[in-house]
């Protein structure tokens, strides 16, 4: 028989439609008429909508639109406007920077302006994106923590295309928009640099992605486990502790020694997703600026193990004075 | 039910696929390094065996004997430029042994104008002499690269008129004058740099130029003025993308020749084989300037690239996915035509040879025991 479960459900309870809490008068009004998606039910709430855009709503899809047709025309025309081609080759294309030789200067178009300007309204996008989540969080009266954390993204994705490469004087230090192009950036980012993974931040990002996965994985688990005596209800535990958050704090002293409580494991979480790009950004702003092979660094302050040699170590033959 | 236990069996097949980089297994790892460093060849030994087979050096053909004091080759017969020193039976040896090695359908009038072989009319007797000086130069005067192993024209025609890798500039990018649609050179899942969006002509920049190839600096921190390490990205992806022609074309991972935890040092952190591909692309630079470039001319249209430039070689042309050419087989030894002077080859050149690197053994036969 049909069971109704607390987190995944196969029978939907269908109530009357929520518009949400009213908005003041300032405000433009949410748009459309709710309906259900029972696909989206098996998912997490089956209503969608009414939809909120407001001004910055739309000002951020404008930009956001312009920048993404900007990157599309260009990769389309680098196929010969041929869109069977474009679906083809969508991971093998991008809009690259401009040259090293044009510096912080705007290149022309087609030598790298329009990565420039694709750029600019990339970004404007995005801020403008995280102005609107920062007021719809105070319109309905929540902490600002959402933005913050999309803040600690947008940090990295400046410091990238925008700090590092005024810094080292040169937008061709940045990365290209497109699939493999801007992975293949990353490699050689790190070649060039001399191996980021002996950059301490770099590290510690890892660290921090790394823990993430493993904390929402432990969090996900634990409030699964504890389901059956309404562990879901997650923000009741937290004022009012029941039998689930005893058990789940149980359960995890028992196995490790130690448990977050109800609420500072989201402070955990939080922490953890934030400092990713945050210390990920430290990393790569001080690469090519301060230090210039991450390699050579760690030699010098001793972090580089020796290996015993396997082969008589090979002399550059650039050093033997070897003519050609 | 069944419908469950068929999902269930899609995505275990699928994350199977997608875990094994859908190759079949097994995949087969050898250990060159230390252990824990990652100094290992990774390879499948099906393809391995493909690889071999296509890769098996042909029968020598049997020796002619030596007659002391017999008549050379230049004093018989006409026009002989390069190969007058050899006897009138080694040279018409050797002769017969490049027919097969080259032109093996149309015979000896791919090169000659039937009835009168002195001839110089057919441009391909043109480019065979200027190659065969190009062998011998090889054999001689770059001991550091090819060893005593050597090359013949087999090494790179295997049957073929025209070898079957070598390398043209490409075509210019029909739209990078428009208005927007520059693809910088890259972004083209091209087969010269293993079907990356590296940039895709990963050659002329160093096997046609000289230049830098070296993208990291010797300071730990950024330095300024002079002492600034002033490689780009950029410079780095080109890099990148010669260093991915270079590992297709000897079918061999980076660890062959570098350790990746620091990919620009030498010392314990490079093989022994680094240094003798430090010769390769030398070498390869030296015979495309020296041999193929002065060629240009005397091709056909038709034999020239996009915007008219000759065939010119890279590391593919010779090894064809094999560390060495045809696995290392020794071939030119038996031809004293593919040395210059063609009586005796010459000595070790006057340059150190990084002999270390011949003395180690080859990836996939190596066992270090880790101790």
């Amino acid at each position: 028989m049909a069971e109704y479960q607390n987190l995944f459900t196969t029978v939907q309870p269908v109530g009357p439609a929520s518009a949400g809490v009213p908005l003041p008068p300032e405000d433009s009004q949410r748009i459309g008429t709710p309906f259900f998606l029972h696909l989206a039910g098996r998912l997490g709430n089956a209503q969608i909508g009414p939809v909120y855009l407001g001004w910055l709503g739309l000002a951020s899809l404008l930009f956001g639109t312009l920048a993404f047709n900007i990157i599309g025309f260009n990769m389309l025309a680098q196929v010969d406007w041929n869109p069977l081609q474009m679906i083809r080759q969508l991971f093998w294309l991008a809009l690259d920077p401009p040259a090293p030789k044009y510096g912080l200067s705007i290149a022309p178009l087609n030598d790298g302006g329009w990565w420039n300007i694709a750029g600019l309204f990339l970004t404007v996008s995005l801020i403008l994106w995280w102005a609107r989540m920062y007021r719809r969080a105070r319109q309905l009266g929540l902490g600002t923590h959402v933005a913050w954390a999309f803040a600690a993204a947008i940090w990295l994705y400046l410091v990238v295309g925008f700090f590092r490469p005024v810094l080292m004087g040169s937008w061709s230090e940045s990365v290209p928009f497109g699939i493999f192009p801007h992975l293949d950036w990353t490699a050689a980012l790190s070649l060039r640099y001399g191996n980021l993974f002996y950059n301490p931040f770099h590290a510690l990002s890892i660290v921090f992605l790394y823990g993430s996965v493993l904390l929402f994985a432990m969090h996900g688990a634990t409030i699964l486990a504890v389901g059956r005596y309404g562990g879901e209800r997650e923000i009741e535990q937290i004022i009012d502790r029941g039998t689930a958050s005893e058990r789940a704090g149980l359960f995890w002293r028992w196995t490790m020694g130690f448990n977050a409580s109800m609420e500072s494991i989201h402070r955990w979480a939080w922490w953890f997703a934030v400092l990713c790009p945050l210390v990920g950004g430290i990393g790569i702003l001080l690469t090519g600026t301060v230090v210039d092979n991450w390699y050579l660094w760690s030699v010098k302050h001793h972090v580089v193990p020796s290996y015993p040699a396997m082969w008589v170590p090979t002399i550059d033959p650039a050093l033997l004075g070897v003519k050609p | 039910m069944i419908m469950r236990t068929t999902i269930k069996l899609l995505l275990a097949s699928t994350a199977a696929l997608l875990l094994s980089a859908c190759e079949k297994p097994p995949i087969a790892v050898s250990q060159t390094g230390f252990r824990g460093t990652g100094m290992e060849q990774v390879y499948n030994p099906r393809t391995l065996a493909t690889q071999a087979s296509l890769n098996k050096a042909p029968e020598v053909s049997a020796a002619v004997a030596d007659v002391p004091g017999g008549p050379k080759a230049g004093a018989i017969y006409q026009n002989v430029k390069v190969l007058g020193d050899l006897s009138v039976g080694e040279f018409a040896r050797t002769m017969s042994a490049i027919t097969e090695w080259v032109a093996p359908q149309q015979g000896c009038n791919y090169c000659h104008v039937a009835g009168n072989f002195a001839d110089d009319s057919v441009y391909t007797k043109v480019v065979a002499r200027k190659m065969l000086q190009m062998t011998q130069k090889v054999n001689s005067g770059w001991k550091q690269h090819v060893a005593e192993t050597g090359v013949t024209c087999y090494t790179c025609h295997r049957g073929n008129n025209i070898p079957k890798e070598i390398w043209f500039a490409p075509q210019p990018q029909k739209s990078a004058g428009g208005s927007l649609g520059n693809d910088f050179g890259q972004n083209r899942a091209a087969k010269s740099v293993g079907l990356s969006s590296l940039p895709y002509d990963p050659f002329t920049p160093y096997f046609l130029d000289s230049k830098p190839i070296r993208v990291n600096g010797n300071q730990a921190l950024a330095m300024t003025g002079a002492a600034a390490n002033r490689s780009s990205i950029k410079q780095a992806e080109h890099t990148y993308g010669t260093m991915i022609h270079w590992s297709e074309a000897l079918g061999v991972n980076c660890t062959y020749c570098h350790n990746t935890q620091a990919f620009a040092e030498w010392g314990a952190n490079a093989t022994p084989q680094r240094a003798t591909a430090w010769y390769g692309i030398r070498m390869a630079r030296e015979l495309n300037n020296e041999y193929m470039v002065p060629l240009t001319s005397v091709f056909p249209a038709n034999r020239l690239g996009p915007t008219g430039d000759v065939a010119k070689a890279n590391c593919a042309t010779c090894h064809q996915g094999a560390y060495k050419p045809l696995y290392g087989a020794a071939m030119a030894k038996h031809y004293p035509a593919m040395y210059a002077p063609v009586k005796a080859p010459d000595a070790p050149a006057a340059v150190p040879v990084a002999d270390a690197g011949l003395a180690v053994p080859v990836a996939g036969k190596v066992e270090v025991s880790a101790k």
